[in-house]
């Protein structure tokens, strides 16, 4: 490794190795190392053997749970959004070429001590319990609203300028009860907080559209999800970045930065020092570089049945609106199952998460524990989330953001998008970023 | 290297016969190729991208840089009466410093497990790769161990063929020498891969699971093809769910 580098990648997650496809496409010299001896970081999806070493280092598997290989198991929950920029990051770059994708099965939502499907179709919303009679007419004019307004044309804002206007004054104009605004503001926008409601309804719009054209893409739901788990997508483009000439060492512990006059100028690790102009890694290489930003706490359940009332759905996900159960958030259930080749046969893994509030966080997962069934075993960790202090121009150290509470990638999707423009200077633009394969063509040359 | 048939004629032929034969309505279904995956291991330098250049180009290139910008290579061939498509999958220089991510074998159906005859390390090297694959990969997998740089064999042999057959039978493994260099039983490796794939059971699985279904849209079993392209971006929210 005693070569000069372009680029010095820190850690495999997701958000460093996206980062790590674009820049290798773009010719960089990028070398790319992780301390683990695995793909992935915070990103990676479990074996058993993993995921026990992981959380019950003194216990073995139990048989039950049937072989290793069968399990890839998420440590943070999150599904694509069919029509998202991360599915358009993945479409542009090639990287379909090496994943499978499967549909989630439906989208739930909770309100007053059930859950009820958020409507796929104009016949499911007609007989949805989710509103009353009158209250579907109203919601019907608000969607009307949102499905015809068109920033550039006044007739279609009703008065209401999406730009300014809060969205507590789209609901009040449209007379929605609270019930319907969470389910707006919760379900479809998937905002974690009531933060939104005071801020401009454009963001909310927004949202909005990205779920329904999400949902319109391929039905269900507005999800997707790659068959063998997440851990395949840092994966995925860490090959894109190889077959672009990056380099890729696991397994490498990192010894220290080296600073020349305050700026970065090379990574030790071994003994030898790699010659570099920029570094771009995840928060755990700069523990002092980091601000703590918030907790996460998520429960890792094995299930060997579906949750229950949800038509038997071999993935779902769940959203319980801060409100419905007293809290200041959300708190998030992402089930998938052996039918995305991520557990053993009959059984399913349901992550449930939330933003710590209290100093009891596993309790505060209680109401949507409670949604599952019997659980055959549970595994719970409480993250920090962190963010960079600086933006990295002042010494050449670019750091990533830790995986939110969200349940989808839009959010990392910013993050690389941040990054790259503050390491390359320019906007990112993914159209046309590699020559795409032809189906059935060589490819090659 | 002029006097033998090439690999990339009789790759042409074997397409060409499996064109002709359409008008067979029987063997219709048949005719459209049975995708395989095809990963190729080994120690970085023994000739596995040469091996796939021969096979799938029918090129040499002396003094070839490492692979650069293809996710994979593809090349047919045709088995009695059905065509193979392999879809191959290079290492990307990910094996030189054991960073080989495992969605590399991830549902392949075939893996060709490469050495230098002149170089007796690479055969150790090799068999890890075949220890890692029946760790790993799918248990069905066709393994062929082939030793490269058969042309040096005069030379410069360093691995006995005696010694390379004797692990690959007692291992379960297709075996042959060959090279990339002239051409020498580069071809048979693939068709012996062919012969050995559950070609039927692949097809019946794929049936099943609508895996191999194509086209916008969500296929059969919820799953869903984004090379299609991701159409309705940027549209008016269409379809308002309620």
């Amino acid at each position: 490794m005693d070569e000069s580098y372009d680029v010095i990648v820190l850690g495999t997650g997701l958000t460093e190795c996206i980062l790590s496809g674009l820049l290798s496409v773009e010719g960089k010299k990028v070398l790319h190392m992780d301390r683990n001896d695995y793909y992935g970081g915070e990103s990676a999806s479990l074996n058993l053997t993993q995921l026990y070493r992981k959380f019950r280092p003194d216990q073995q598997p139990p048989s039950q749970f049937g072989r290793d290989r069968d399990w890839n198991v998420d440590l943070i929950p999150k599904f694509a959004m069919a029509s998202g920029e991360f599915t358009n990051i993945l479409y542009h770059t090639d990287v379909t070429r090496y994943l499978e994708f499967r549909q989630i099965a439906g989208s739930y939502v909770y309100r007053d001590g059930r859950i009820s499907k958020v409507p796929s179709n104009q016949t499911e919303a007609v007989s949805s319990p989710l509103m009353g009679i009158f209250e579907k007419r109203r919601a019907k004019k608000f969607f009307e609203f949102v499905q015809g307004y068109d920033f550039n044309n006044p007739a279609t804002h009703q008065g209401l300028d999406l730009n300014t206007v809060p969205m507590t004054e789209v609901y009040k104009k449209f007379g929605l009860e609270p019930g319907t605004q969470d389910f707006v503001g919760h379900a479809l926008a998937l905002h974690l907080d009531d933060s939104y409601m005071t801020q401009p309804a454009k963001e909310t719009y927004e949202r909005i559209c990205l779920y329904m054209n999400s949902m319109a893409r391929y039905g269900k739901s507005p999800y997707i999800y790659p068959l063998y788990g997440l851990g395949e997508l840092p994966q995925g483009f860490a090959r894109l970045s190889a077959i672009y000439g990056g380099t890729y060492m696991l397994n490498k512990k990192v010894d220290e930065l080296v600073y020349e006059d305050g700026k970065i100028v090379g990574v030790k690790s071994e003994g030898e020092v790699a010659k570099t102009k920029a570094v771009i890694g995840d928060p755990s290489y700069f523990p002092d570089k980091v601000k703590k930003t918030g907790q996460v706490v998520r429960a890792i359940c094995i299930l060997n049945h579906p949750i229950p009332n949800t038509a038997d759905a071999d993935s779902i996900q769940i959203v319980i609106p801060q409100k419905q159960v007293n809290r200041g958030h959300d708190i998030y259930i992402a089930a998938v199952s052996y039918a995305h080749n991520v557990a053993a046969k009959d059984y399913w893994t349901a992550i449930v998460s939330t933003i710590v509030e209290t100093s009891d966080p596993e309790k505060e997962l209680q109401p949507a524990m409670a949604l599952l069934g019997p659980i055959a075993e549970k595994f719970i960790s409480v993250s920090d989330l962190y963010e960079p202090v600086a933006d990295g121009r002042a010494d050449g150290v670019y750091i990533t953001k830790s995986y939110d509470a969200t349940s989808h990638f839009e959010t990392t999707c910013q993050d690389v998008k941040d990054v790259y423009k503050r390491v390359t200077g320019n906007d990112l633009k993914v159209e046309g970023k590699v020559k795409k394969q032809e189906e059935g063509g060589a490819g090659a040359e | 290297m002029a006097a033998r048939p090439s690999a990339r004629d009789a790759a042409a032929s074997l397409n060409n016969s499996a064109t002709s034969a359409g008008g067979d309505a029987q063997n219709a279904a048949n005719l459209k190729p049975i995708q395989v995956k095809l990963v190729l291991l080994g120690e970085a330098a023994v000739g596995k991208s040469s091996l796939v250049l021969r096979f799938v180009n029918n090129e040499f290139q002396e003094n070839k840089e490492p692979t650069i910008g293809a996710a994979f290579l593809t090349q047919k061939c045709k088995l009695d009466d059905k065509i193979i498509k392999y879809e191959i999958w290079d290492t990307a220089g990910q094996e030189r410093f054991h960073s080989l991510a495992p969605m590399y074998y991830r549902n392949a159906q075939a893996a060709v497990v490469v050495y230098d005859i002149t170089k007796p390390a690479s055969l150790d090297k090799a068999k890890s790769w075949v220890k890692e694959l029946q760790r790993q990969a799918n248990p069905n997998i066709v393994i062929a161990l082939v030793g490269n740089k058969l042309d040096l064999e005069a030379t410069a042999r360093g691995v006995p063929r005696e010694e390379a057959q004797a692990y690959a039978t007692e291992a379960g493994l297709l075996f042959s020498e060959a090279s990339a260099k002239t051409g020498d039983n580069v071809m048979d490796v693939f068709t012996e891969i062919a012969k050995k794939i559950p070609l039927d059971q692949l097809l019946a699985s794929r049936g099943r699971a609508g895996g191999a279904a194509s086209g916008s849209g969500a296929a059969a079993g919820g799953r869903v093809d984004l090379n299609a392209g991701p159409g309705g971006r940027n549209a008016q929210p269409g379809g308002c769910a309620c």
